[in-house]
């Protein structure tokens, strides 16, 4: 049985193994590009809106109200990056309702990959906002004695991250596989909805877990005052 | 009657891993996620107001709990299905 789609390939591009991962990443990739573009051309300001443009005006702004619960921030300089990786992750993960597509997220590679985004973006981020020394001190919290510890997390958060979602993903095709040998009619089923609500829970908490890991890089000292006063806004 | 060789015993004690990693690895999640949905029901209880942080924090921490789940599930699927000592004996025996 093959575990990974990464051993699933489709074509070769020469010398180049196109496996499903590869592929149906790429066709992720031009669903949204090719969606977002149809929809962005003509945008309105009419009270009558187009319906898709309405769908994806609920999107964005749902998306900036979750950024700024989690973080207690202004959503600007995080929305394309938090609305990318929830937005690809649930596109991803819903189209597993379509016969013969595997989702790449099934892969530890497209998951390590993304959580190796968000593993370059904490201290992108907290650089830009508190400066080289500030983000550098984040790790001297609360006393010396901690750094190795909190490098250590650093990493293992990483590897949560990544895991968690492969896990969850390869989990759902591969029970569904099993349990199409097992009881054919009706079971495999009932495991594909809990599977697109698991997709979809999945997608939220690896956005909401990339956001509070950004954030919680970018506490100092002078930060409650600020949170609260976005906050309140 | 099979021979009991190398690569039967290997299976044996790959499914037997398995199945043993899944029952004693979903005991703790799940004590801890009981506990973690228990308490956040009783605050939401007693502070109406504050569900939805609540319910999102919620989520993000059970989320954090179910990984330790999610690592036995890996590790039992790599058991069964892409067993590398099993893979060794399979092309042993085969070639």
């Amino acid at each position: 049985m093959k575990i990974s789609p990464d051993d699933n390939i489709l074509a070769w591009l020469g010398p180049l193994p196109i496996n499903a991962t590869l592929a149906y990443t790429w066709l992720v990739m031009a669903i949204l590009v090719l969606g977002s573009y149809l929809i962005t051309r003509r945008l309105q300001d009419i009270p009558k809106l187009t319906r898709w443009q309405n769908l994806l005006e609920i999107l964005v702004s749902g998306l900036r109200e979750q950024i700024r619960q989690a973080s207690c921030q202004e959503p600007g300089p995080y929305l394309p990056f938090i609305g990318t990786l929830f937005l690809f992750i649930a596109t991803a993960n819903m189209l597993a309702i379509v016969p013969g597509y595997i989702p790449p997220t099934a892969s530890l590679s497209t998951t390590t990959a993304l959580a190796l985004a968000v593993f370059a973006a904490v201290p992108l981020y907290g650089v830009a906002r508190n400066g080289l020394g500030n983000y550098l001190a984040n790790y001297l919290e609360p006393t010396l004695i901690m750094l190795p510890l909190n490098i250590l997390g650093e990493l293992s958060r990483t590897l949560a991250l990544a895991v968690r979602l492969y896990g969850n993903m390869m989990n759902g095709t591969i029970i569904g596989a099993i349990l199409l040998g097992i009881a054919p009619l009706f079971f495999p089923i009932v495991l594909q909805f809990l599977g697109l609500i698991t997709g979809i829970v999945q997608a939220y908490i690896f956005a909401v877990l990339a956001m509070v890991f950004i954030a919680s890089a970018q506490s100092t000292q002078d930060s409650p005052t600020q949170n609260h006063h976005s906050g309140e806004d | 009657m099979t021979e009991i060789t190398a690569d039967v015993i290997v299976a044996v004690v790959s499914i037997f891993t398995a199945g043993i990693t899944m029952a004693i690895g979903s005991i703790a999640p799940a004590l801890g996620e009981g506990r973690a949905l228990a308490e956040a029901l009783q605050a939401i209880a007693q502070q109406p107001d504050e569900a939805p942080t609540l319910t999102r924090t919620l989520f993000v921490g059970i989320a954090m709990v179910e990984s330790t789940g999610i690592y036995c599930l890996v590790v039992s699927m790599i058991l069964i299905f892409a067993n590398p000592f099993w893979d060794h004996f399979i092309t042993k025996a085969g070639g």
